[in-house]
């Protein structure tokens, strides 16, 4: 039991870290602080515009392919993978 | 071959493949009829997630939406994508998991309560039954404006392919004709994007192509910024929805409400493994941002050409009434687009000031339909355009009825009522219960509920206030009580529908609206449909209150919820 709660630590702390990602491109970049980010150009978009109708959704596909990722390491370490 | 011709060829042709999937997909079991046998691979059941997913509203309306909103419409694209973050890390895994067939069933299982399960059906009931009445008009709408049958006949014959399929195939049948009707649907969404942004940036891909210049070495956003202004608008690239606060907690529902609605939940039960559940919410969502990326471009350009159609710089050159194209009469004839000569000289004028504009309709649905035809695309793409929307509204109306008649069968009848009956016989319920929901759905259809503009919002709002806090709850906290359960989601309920009802009318009737539609009432500035967010706030703080002071979790309710967080069996 003490191997299932160390295992869901690593498991936590990793949501932990794909969230805050997850909250500061949509939430920080494409919504609160877009007025300042938009004073930035890339190509022909604002980037506060940017983030918020693409970047933020692109940045959604990676966290998740990467969480999937991370938590088959962390299954493997932990010898939690399914058999 | 004119566009009628070829409209039917192609509709025909993907409705006659849905019928053949329903035939080679056909439910033996009660496993295949819920959850398509648990063995779909992660990459197809992305796919068919996707389809499940991009109803009506996001192939026909959210490009439109933003079209007209601008910036404010990023809430609906970081809104319906973010969700899937949470369900990919908070539900789909461990869910799959415990290898429930329904979401009330892990509901009724996690806070060991019968009561816990029938909270959970009503909240899934009500939130897709809103939801398909939605895709049922889509249906009717769709078949009326391209193949020039009556809403009725168009309605009846997309409600018979629906029962052929997911009748006969459930769960297995749906997941296969959904795959196919998401390659349909994406086909259809890319194509006239395509063309589009090349003939106006020069790049084909739409992504770029919305950051690009144009010909004339203006950027495409600068131009669209500096027509709509001129016109009296407000700048497309910064005008916010109501407020900062608002768009933050819009956001948030609709991000909440996305990861607690069971007919995409569901999908991550078909799946043969934990390890395939995380990888295929990934599939899932980059099938979604194929389409989701596009239709900021799709916004963006159908809005510049459409202004661009009718005013020119000079207002003495504006397009006369009598010259307009025949896109233009087309819409008009339904009664989306309506044109009011106000200065009686004969020419469209199209602008912000409401007592000058004459462009007095101009529906937000249209754009997305009406953009091939604007740009002046062939007919093929616009054929194709009708066979996408009607495959975007039957793939999702097919996961809401099986969402729908699963909780009828399984939970309501096997769980709750009769534990004793056979695996055979629940089988020909559920068919029966399919069957039934189709009925309820396309009695719906065939009339339409005042409420029903109202309603997608309200679902979204039951399932971030109710279910999504219910199961989150339930697997990150292991001291969570069947009392804390039922009391959050009922209060979360509570909360989200008292303010809705207070703003929108008790059931959307207007004139029961006791506090009025108007923004000096809302709770901080935000609009009743993006209250989900509240609403599960207040589920969170109310099933804590209540867990504190009664009776702690069974011993062996403990060890499931260990036994859920690993994905190994032992």
């Amino acid at each position: 039991m003490v191997k299932n709660s160390d295992y869901w630590k690593s498991n936590i702390a990793l949501i932990v870290k794909c969230l805050s990602v997850w909250f500061v491109v949509s939430y920080l970049f494409g919504i609160v602080f877009v007025d300042v980010l938009n004073l930035v150009k890339l190509g022909g978009y604002k980037l506060g515009f940017w983030f918020a109708q693409q970047g933020s959704i692109y940045t959604f596909v990676i966290l998740i392919f990467y969480y999937a990722k991370k938590m088959n390491q962390i299954d493997e370490q932990f010898n939690m993978h399914e058999k | 071959m004119d566009l009628q011709t070829l409209t039917f060829l192609f509709v025909g042709a993907t409705f006659a493949l849905y019928i053949s999937i329903a035939f080679w997909a056909k439910a033996g079991t009660t496993a295949e009829f819920y959850v398509a046998g648990g063995g779909i691979h992660p990459i197809a059941n992305g796919m068919a997630t996707a389809a499940d997913w991009m109803s009506a509203a996001s192939f026909i309306s959210m490009a439109g939406l933003i079209a007209f909103y601008g910036y404010g419409g990023s809430v609906f694209l970081m809104g319906w994508t973010g969700g899937y973050v949470l369900l990919a890390m908070l539900l789909a895994p461990y869910l799959r998991k415990h290898g429930s067939f329904t979401v009330p069933e892990f509901i009724s299982d996690r806070y060991y309560s019968k009561t816990a399960r029938v909270v959970a059906v009503i909240c899934l009931i009500i939130a897709s039954v809103t939801y398909v009445i939605g895709q049922m008009k889509g249906i009717g709408v769709a078949f009326s404006r391209f193949l020039e049958v009556s809403y009725e006949t168009g309605l009846l014959t997309g409600i018979a392919i629906v029962f052929v399929y997911a009748v006969m195939g459930g769960m297995k049948g749906i997941t296969y004709t959904q795959i196919a009707q998401y390659v349909i649907m994406i086909i259809a969404y890319t194509i006239p994007a395509i063309f589009i942004s090349f003939m106006l940036t020069g790049n084909p891909i739409p992504q770029l192509g919305l950051g690009s210049e144009m010909v004339d070495g203006v950027y495409l956003l600068d131009k669209v910024d500096q027509v709509v202004t001129e016109l009296g608008f407000a700048e497309y690239t910064t005008q916010a929805r109501l407020s900062l606060t608002n768009m933050f907690v819009y956001t948030l529902s609709l991000m909440i409400g996305t990861a607690g609605l069971p007919h995409v939940i569901m999908r991550f039960f078909t799946v043969p493994s934990v390890k395939a559940a995380r990888e295929s919410a990934g599939w899932a969502l980059l099938f979604i941002a194929i389409l989701y990326t596009t239709a900021p471009a799709v916004a963006a350009m159908a809005r510049l050409n459409l202004m661009t159609t009718i005013d020119q710089p000079d207002q003495a050159q504006n397009l006369a009434y009598a010259d307009r194209p025949s896109w233009f009469k087309n819409w008009e004839k339904t009664g989306l687009l309506k044109f009011e000569d106000k200065n009686n000289d004969g020419l469209i004028q199209y602008t912000g000031d409401k007592a000058t504009n004459e462009m007095v309709k101009v529906d937000r649905d249209i754009m997305v339909l009406a953009n091939p035809e604007i740009a002046g695309l062939p007919n093929w793409v616009i054929a194709i355009v009708a066979a996408g929307g009607l495959a975007a509204a039957l793939s999702t109306a097919a996961g809401l009825l099986l969402a729908i008649a699963s909780s009828i069968s399984h939970d309501l009848l096997k769980g709750v009522w009769h534990p004793e009956i056979t695996e055979k016989k629940e089988l020909l319920y559920s068919r029966i219960s399919m069957a039934g929901a189709i009925a309820v759905a396309g009695y719906f259809g065939f009339n339409p509920p005042d409420f029903a503009a109202g309603t997608v919002a309200l679902a979204f709002g039951l399932a971030a206030s109710s279910i999504f806090p219910a199961l989150m709850m339930g697997i990150f906290s292991k001291k969570m009580n069947k009392e804390g359960a039922i009391a959050g989601m009922l209060s979360g309920i509570g909360v989200t529908l008292l303010y809705v009802f207070q703003h929108k009318g008790i059931m959307f009737v207007q004139s029961t609206s006791f506090l009025g539609d108007m923004d000096p009432n809302w709770f901080l500035g935000i609009e009743p449909n993006a209250f989900g967010a509240i609403g599960a706030t207040v589920n969170f703080a109310v099933a804590f209150l209540v867990m504190s002071r009664t009776a702690p979790v069974p011993k062996h309710v403990e060890e499931m919820i260990e036994n859920i967080r690993v994905p190994s069996h032992n």
